[in-house]
C-alpha cells in the first residue's frame, strides 16, 4: 500500500520530516501558520496510522507491510520496516499522543516556536521509526534520534531546572543506549545480520552464556528507558522540568520503548537468558510497582506524583512481560498503551493548572471543583483509569497482568496486588487536595474551566479509556498473535500439553 | 427482559451528567432520575414474571467477549484457554436482588427529590444516584466473578462520589477517600482470590466455579483460601470486621445515599456475592465457620457502638453493620436463603429508617444530634410513626417482616449447632432493640431539647418525602409474609424460590423448639425496649448517665469506637506514610545522590583529562568530551553551539564504536 506514491510505512516514518522541512519555511513571525501547519501535519499523520489499519491482518503474527532496501552494504544493515500488532498499537498511540501533545502547546508555547515545532515532527518521526525498525542498526539510530529533539525540549521549553534535568536524562539514556548497542552488534556478529525477523527465523544459535551478557547490555538500555528502578531517577526530574507536550510524550511514548525492546529483542532473541534472568527482573518490578507508589505518596509536585506513579505502572508492564505467560504479556501490551493514555492524559490534566497558575505545587490549589466541573470530571476519569477502575481501560491490563502472574507465583501476584491499593492512596489523595474542600487560594478564584481546545485534546482519550475498558477485543485480537508467538519462543513449556 | 433492568439507570445517569447538568430544569432533571429507576423497575418486575413461566432456573445472556482466550496453566498442569464473556445471569437470586435494589431505589429517587430539592448540584446527585444503581445491577446479574467486579468496583466509585458530595467539607472528602482505599483492601483479597479460582479451576464463571466445586474439581485448602480471600472482600463492601470502620464516616453523604447505598443495597453485596458463590463456600467448613463468626461477632460488637452515639444516623449506621452480622451469620450457617432473606427485609426497614431520620434532620434543618431533639413525635407525628414501624421491624416484633428473617437466622443457627453463633445473634437481637428504642425516646419523647435556630422551621416533610416513607413502612411490615416459615403456617416461599441459586437448605428443627426459639428471642427484645422504656423515658436518661460515670474508662473506650480508627490510623496509614517518607528519602539521597556523585566524578576526570587533551577529536576523548560538554553545560546557559557539538559527538561516537566491534568481531 502506498501513500502519495511513498510505501506506507516509509511514509508514516517520515512525513513528520516533510512538516519539518514546511515549517523550516515559515518566516518565524508567522506564529499562527507554523502551528496551523504542525497540527495538520500531525494530525494527518495519525490519519495515516488509522490507514494501516485497513491493509492490517490481525490473523497473522507475523511482520506485515516489510519494506526492505539495501542501506549499508558493507556491514549488510538494511533500511527495513515492518508492522506486527504490538508495533500497530504503539505507532497508533505515537500519532495520537504527538497530535494531542501538539494541539495542547497552542497556548502554552510562546518561545521559539518553529523549533518547537521543527522538534516535535522529529520526535515523531524518530519515535514511530523505533517502533517500525526491523534492522536493528536502524533500531538503534532512530532510539538514538529521539534523545536529540527530547533533549532540546526539555533543555529549551523546560522549567527552572531544565538543564540539569535535559542533560541527565541525555546521559542516562546514552549511558544504556551504549550498552544496547554493544549487545546489538554482539548479536550482528552471531547472526551475521541486523535482520531482527531473520534472527528470530533462526532460533536459539547463541550460546547461553553469550545470551547472559547480551541481555545484561539490552538490559541496561531497556531498563533505564523504562524506568526500572535503581534506574529511574532522571524520569521525575525529566517530566518536571519538561513542558506538558514533552511530558505528555515521554510518559506516553519513550517510557514504552523500554518494555518495547525487551518484548522486541530480549526475550524472543535471547530466550535461554530471558527464562534464566526472568525472577530478577520480575523482583525489580514488585520493587518499583511497590516503591515508586510509596514515593509517589510522598509528592508536594502534581508532576512528579505522576512520575513517579509511572515508575510503579511500568513495573506492572514489566513483570507481566516477564512472568512469561501469554495472559500477563498480553496484558503488559495493553497496560502499555493504557498507561501512555492515562498517565499523559494526566500530564495534561497537570499542564491545564500550570498553564493557568504557573506553579505544580498540590499545596497551591484545593476546592477546584466548584470553579472547573469539567476540568474534575475529566481528572476523575483519568484518575481511575490510572488505579485501574473496571469498566475503564486500566483495568483489563492490570487484571490480566495478575490473572497471568497467579498461575506462576501468588506472592508475586499478591505484592503487585497491593500497588492496586496504594495507588489508589496517592491518586485519590491528589485529587481530594487539588479538587476537594475550599477554595483557599484566592489565584484560584477566577480560574477557568477547560477551553473547548483543551477539552478536544482529553475527548479521544477519555474516548480511548471507556472503549478499552469496555471492549478490549480489538486491540487485544492485533497483539494476540505476535505476543504469543514470542511467548512461545522463550516459554514453549507453558503451552505443552500435560505428560 | 432483564437485560434492560441496568440499561435505563445508565442512561439517566448519561442523560443528567451529560445534559440535565447544563441544560435542564429541576424538574426535568428529577423525572428524568426517577423515571430511569422506574422502568428499570418496572423491567425488574416483568424479568421476574418471565423468570417464573420459564422453564430454565438460569437465564444467561451473553454481550461479547470481553477479555479474548490466552493459554492459562492451571494447578492440574493443564493448559486451558481461558476467556472472559460480558454476561450476564438472571435468576431467581439476581431476580430479588435486582427487585430490592431497583424498588427500594425507586422509593429513595422519590424522596430524593424533596430531600434534595435546595441543592445546588441538583443535576450531579441524581446523576451519580443514577449511576449508582446501573453499577449496582451489573454486580448483580455479572455471570463472572470480572464481571461482578465491574459492579463492585463501580459502587465503590459512587459510594466515593456520594460520600464526599458535600466536597467543600472536608470530613466528606476525607469519609468518601476512606471508604474507598478501605474497599480497596477488600478488593485486593476479591482479585486474589479470583486469580486463584482461575488457577485452581481455569474458569470464574459463577456457573462454572459451582459445577467445578460441585464436581469435586477443588481441593478443600484451595477452596478455603479462595473462600476466605473472598470473603475479605466482602468484609470491605459489607462493612464487617475488621473493614468496617469506613461506614460509619461515610454518613457524611446525604441522606438518601446513607439509605440507598450504605443501607439497603451496596453493603449488602458482600451477603450477595457470598451467597453467588454458596457452593464454594459450602465446600470448606471452615470458610462458613469464619463467615458466621465474623458476622455473628460484628453484630454484637457494632451494636454495642451503637448504645453510646449521640448522632442519629450514626446510630443507624453501626446497625446497619450489625444487621449485616446477621445476614452473615445465615449465610455461614448454610442458611444462604435467610441470609438474603434478611437482606430483603433490612433494605426495607434500614432504608425506612435512614429516610424517616433525614425527614427529621430536615424538619430540624440539618441537626442530627439526638441531644438537641426529644418530643418529635408531636411536631413530627407521620415521621414518627413511620419511624416506630421501622424500629419495630428491626426489633424482631412479631408480625413484622424483620421477625421472620432474624429468626429464620437464628433457628437456622440453633438447629446448624452454632450454638455461640446463635447466642451472639440472641444477644444482638436484644441489643438491637435497646439501642432502636433509645434512639425512638431520645428523638422523639421526653422533653424538646431543640437548639433555639433548629426549631424554627421546624416542620413535617412534603409529601414526596413522606408517601415514600409510608410505602416502605408498608413493605417493613408485610415484606416477611413471602418467607412465613411451616411452623407458623406457611410454606417457606422465599426459601423455595431461592433454592434454585442458593440450594436448598433443611433444618431439622421440631416445631416445638423453633417456637421456643421465638419466644425467646421476642421476649428478649421486648424486655430490651422496657428497659429502653425504663432509663429513657421513665428515669429521663439518669440510669445512663449514672452508668457512664460508673464505668468511665469502659464507656469512654466504647464511645470511641474502641480506638480502632486511631488504631487503624494509626498501624496502617503511618506505616504506610512512615515507608513513603523512607523511600522518598532513600530515592532523593541514596539513589539520586549516587546518580549525581557519578556525574561529579565524571566531571573531575574530565577536567584533569582536558588538562593533558587540547581538544583535538579522536577516540578516547570523544567519550569523555561528550560527558565534559555535559558537565560543563549544567553550569552554563544553554548554547546551541555546544548542542550541535554534542549531537556530532553522539553520532561520531557511536560510528567509531560500530567499526571497533564490527573489526573486533
Amino acid at each position: 500500500m502506498n501513500i502519495l506514491g511513498v510505501p506506507i510505512l516509509t511514509f508514516l516514518v517520515f512525513f513528520p520530516v516533510a512538516g519539518m522541512v514546511v515549517i523550516l519555511f515559515l518566516p518565524g513571525s508567522r506564529t499562527k501558520a507554523i502551528k496551523l501547519a504542525a497540527n495538520i501535519f500531525t494530525g494527518l499523520e495519525f490519519g495515516a496510522t488509522l490507514l494501516l489499519l485497513t491493509r492490517f491482518d490481525a490473523a497473522s503474527g507475523d511482520m506485515q507491510l516489510v519494506e526492505r532496501l539495501p542501506w549499508i552494504k558493507a556491514i549488510r544493515a538494511q533500511y527495513l520496516l515492518g508492522v506486527d500488532g504490538i508495533s500497530l498499537l504503539l505507532v497508533l498511540l505515537t500519532s495520537l499522543l504527538t497530535f494531542i501533545a501538539t494541539l495542547s502547546s497552542w497556548q502554552a508555547v510562546q518561545k521559539r516556536l518553529k523549533e518547537y515545532y521543527v522538534f516535535m515532527l522529529l520526535l515523531e518521526t524518530s519515535m514511530i521509526g523505533v517502533f517500525l525498525a526491523l534492522d536493528m542498526l536502524l533500531f538503534y539510530v532512530f532510539w538514538e534520534v529521539v534523545l536529540v529533539p527530547m533533549y532540546f525540549l526539555i533543555g529549551i521549553w523546560g522549567g527552572e531546572r531544565r538543564l540539569y534535568a535535559a542533560i541527565k536524562f541525555f546521559l542516562y539514556s546514552l549511558f544504556g543506549s551504549v550498552a544496547m548497542l554493544v549487545g546489538i552488534l554482539v548479536l550482528r556478529s552471531q547472526h551475521q545480520t541486523f535482520d531482527l525477523t531473520a534472527m528470530v527465523a533462526a532460533g536459539s544459535v547463541i550460546p547461553a552464556a553469550l545470551q547472559g551478557w547480551v541481555f545484561l547490555a539490552f538490559f541496561l538500555g531497556f531498563a533505564i528507558k523504562v524506568p526500572m528502578v535503581p534506574f529511574h531517577t532522571w524520569l521525575p526530574d525529566a517530566h518536571v522540568e519538561a513542558p506538558t507536550a514533552g511530558s505528555v510524550l515521554l510518559a506516553g511514548v519513550l517510557l514504552k520503548m523500554g518494555a518495547y525492546g525487551f518484548l522486541r529483542f530480549s526475550l524472543p532473541l535471547l530466550p535461554e537468558a530471558a527464562r534464566r534472568y526472568a525472577p530478577v527482573l520480575v523482583v525489580l518490578a514488585l520493587v518499583a510497582i511497590v516503591y515508586g507508589a510509596l514515593v509517589s505518596l510522598m509528592q508536594k509536585d502534581m508532576k512528579k506524583l505522576i512520575a513517579y506513579s509511572s515508575v510503579s505502572h511500568m513495573g506492572f508492564v514489566i513483570l507481566g512481560l516477564f512472568v512469561l505467560t501469554p495472559m500477563a504479556a498480553k496484558g503488559a501490551v495493553l497496560q502499555m498503551v493504557n498507561h501512555g493514555i492515562s498517565t499523559g492524559a494526566l500530564f495534561l490534566v497537570v499542564g491545564v493548572l500550570y498553564e493557568r497558575r504557573h506553579t505544580r505545587l498540590i499545596s497551591e490549589f484545593g476546592g477546584l471543583s466548584s470553579r472547573m466541573p469539567v476540568y474534575a470530571a475529566v481528572f476523575l476519569v483519568m484518575t481511575m483509569s490510572s488505579i485501574g477502575l473496571p469498566g475503564l481501560n486500566g483495568f483489563i491490563g492490570e487484571f490480566m497482568i495478575l490473572m497471568g502472574t497467579f498461575p506462576v507465583s501468588w506472592l508475586w501476584t499478591a505484592v503487585a496486588a497491593t500497588g492496586i491499593v496504594l495507588g489508589a492512596g496517592y491518586m485519590l489523595w491528589l485529587y481530594q487536595r487539588v479538587m476537594f474542600g475550599k477554595l483557599s487560594t484566592p489565584a484560584n478564584e477566577s480560574l477557568k474551566d477547560l477551553t473547548f481546545r483543551e477539552l478536544a485534546t482529553f475527548l479521544p482519550l477519555v474516548v480511548l479509556a471507556f472503549w478499552i475498558g469496555i471492549f478490549p477485543k480489538p486491540f487485544l485480537a492485533v497483539i494476540d498473535k505476535p505476543v504469543e508467538k514470542i511467548i512461545r519462543i522463550v516459554n514453549p513449556a507453558h503451552f505443552e500439553a500435560p505428560r | 427482559m432483564f437485560v434492560l433492568i441496568p440499561l435505563f439507570p445508565l442512561l439517566g445517569a448519561a442523560v443528567n451528567g451529560l445534559l440535565g447538568i447544563r441544560f435542564f430544569s429541576r424538574r426535568a432533571v428529577g423525572a428524568t432520575a426517577v423515571g430511569a429507576v422506574g422502568l428499570s423497575f418496572a423491567a425488574a418486575v416483568a424479568a421476574l414474571a418471565g423468570l417464573l413461566r420459564s422453564a430454565e432456573p438460569v437465564l444467561v445472556k451473553t454481550f461479547f467477549t470481553w477479555i479474548p482466550a490466552s493459554v492459562v496453566r492451571t494447578a492440574g498442569g493443564k493448559a486451558v484457554p481461558f476467556a472472559l464473556d460480558f454476561a450476564f445471569r438472571y435468576d431467581s437470586l439476581a431476580a430479588v436482588m435486582t427487585l430490592v435494589v431497583t424498588g427500594v431505589g425507586l422509593l429513595i429517587h422519590v424522596y430524593s427529590v424533596g430531600y434534595m430539592a435546595h441543592d445546588r448540584s441538583y443535576a450531579r446527585f441524581f446523576a451519580y444516584m443514577n449511576l449508582f444503581t446501573f453499577a449496582m445491577l451489573i454486580l448483580v446479574l455479572g455471570a463472572n466473578l470480572a464481571v461482578m467486579f465491574i459492579g463492585w468496583e463501580g459502587v465503590g466509585l459512587c459510594s466515593y462520589l456520594l460520600i464526599g458530595f458535600w466536597f467543600t467539607k472536608d470530613a466528606a472528602a476525607d469519609a468518601g477517600k476512606k471508604a474507598f482505599i478501605t474497599n480497596r483492601v477488600g478488593d485486593f483479597g476479591f482479585l486474589l482470590g479470583t486469580g486463584l479460582l482461575l488457577f485452581a479451576l481455569g474458569t470464574i464463571d459463577i456457573a462454572g466455579i459451582t459445577a467445578a466445586v460441585e464436581g469435586g474439581g477443588l481441593a478443600t485448602g484451595t477452596a478455603t483460601a479462595a473462600a476466605l480471600l473472598l470473603f475479605l472482600g466482602a468484609t470491605g463492601k459489607s462493612a464487617q470486621i475488621p473493614l468496617y470502620t469506613w461506614l460509619p464516616d461515610a454518613m457524611e453523604g446525604p441522606t438518601p445515599v446513607s439509605a440507598l447505598i450504605h443501607a439497603a443495597t451496596m453493603v449488602t453485596a458482600g451477603v450477595y456475592m457470598v451467597a453467588r458463590l454458596h457452593a464454594l463456600f459450602s465446600f470448606s467448613g471452615t470458610a462458613l465457620t469464619v463467615v458466621a463468626l465474623t458476622g455473628a461477632i460484628t453484630a454484637v460488637y457494632a451494636a454495642t457502638m451503637a448504645f453510646v452515639q449521640t448522632d442519629i444516623k450514626r446510630v443507624l449506621a453501626y446497625s446497619t453493620i450489625s444487621q449485616i452480622g446477621y445476614m452473615f451469620m445465615g449465610l455461614g450457617v448454610g442458611a444462604y436463603a435467610a441470609g438474603i432473606f434478611h437482606l430483603m427485609t433490612h433494605a426495607f426497614f434500614k432504608s425506612l429508617l435512614f429516610l424517616a431520620a433525614g425527614s427529621v434532620i430536615h424538619a430540624l434543618s440539618g441537626e442530627q444530634d439526638m441531644r438537641n431533639m426529644g418530643g418529635l413525635r408531636k411536631r413530627v407525628p407521620r415521621t414518627y410513626l413511620v419511624f416506630l414501624v421501622g424500629a419495630l421491624a428491626i426489633s424482631g416484633i412479631p408480625g413484622l417482616s424483620g421477625f421472620f428473617s432474624k429468626d429464620e437466622i437464628l433457628a437456622s443457627a440453633y438447629a446448624s449447632g452454632h450454638y455461640l453463633v446463635w447466642g451472639l445473634g440472641l444477644a444482638g437481637a436484644a441489643m438491637t432493640a435497646f439501642y432502636m428504642f433509645r434512639l425512638i425516646f431520645l428523638t422523639f419523647h421526653g422533653e424538646e431539647r431543640l437548639a433555639p435556630d433548629a426549631g424554627r422551621h421546624l416542620h413535617e416533610s412534603p409529601p414526596v418525602m413522606l408517601v415514600p416513607l409510608q410505602v416502605l413502612a408498608g413493605l417493613a411490615v408485610v415484606g416477611g409474609y413471602v418467607g412465613l416459615p411451616r411452623v407458623l403456617g406457611g410454606g417457606a416461599w422465599f426459601a423455595r424460590f431461592l433454592e434454585t441459586s442458593t440450594g436448598a437448605h433443611e433444618s431439622h428443627l421440631a416445631a416445638g423448639t423453633e417456637v421456643l426459639l421465638m419466644i425467646v428471642s421476642v421476649g428478649a427484645s421486648l424486655a430490651a425496649i422496657y428497659a429502653a422504656w425504663t432509663i429513657y423515658v421513665k428515669r429521663r436518661g439518669e440510669p445512663a448517665r449514672r452508668l457512664a460515670g460508673k464505668f468511665k474508662t469502659v464507656y469512654r473506650v466504647v464511645s470511641r469506637k474502641y480506638f480502632v480508627d486511631e488504631a487503624y490510623s494509626r498501624i496502617f496509614v503511618g506505616g504506610v506514610i512512615a515507608a513513603g517518607r523512607a523511600a522518598d528519602w532513600f530515592d532523593r539521597r541514596v539513589i539520586d545522590g549516587l546518580v549525581d556523585g557519578a556525574a561529579g566524578l565524571a566531571r573531575r576526570v574530565s577536567r584533569l583529562t582536558i588538562l593533558f587533551d587540547d581538544g583535538v577529536v579522536d577516540g578516547a576523548v570523544n567519550g569523555v568530551g561528550r560527558i565534559h560538554l555535559a558537565a560543563s553545560s549544567l553550569l552554563r546557559r544553554l548554547q546551541t553551539g555546544y548542542v550541535y557539538n554534542y549531537a556530532l559527538a553522539v553520532v561520531l561516537g557511536a560510528a567509531l564504536i560500530i567499526t571497533l566491534v564490527i573489526t573486533v568481531f
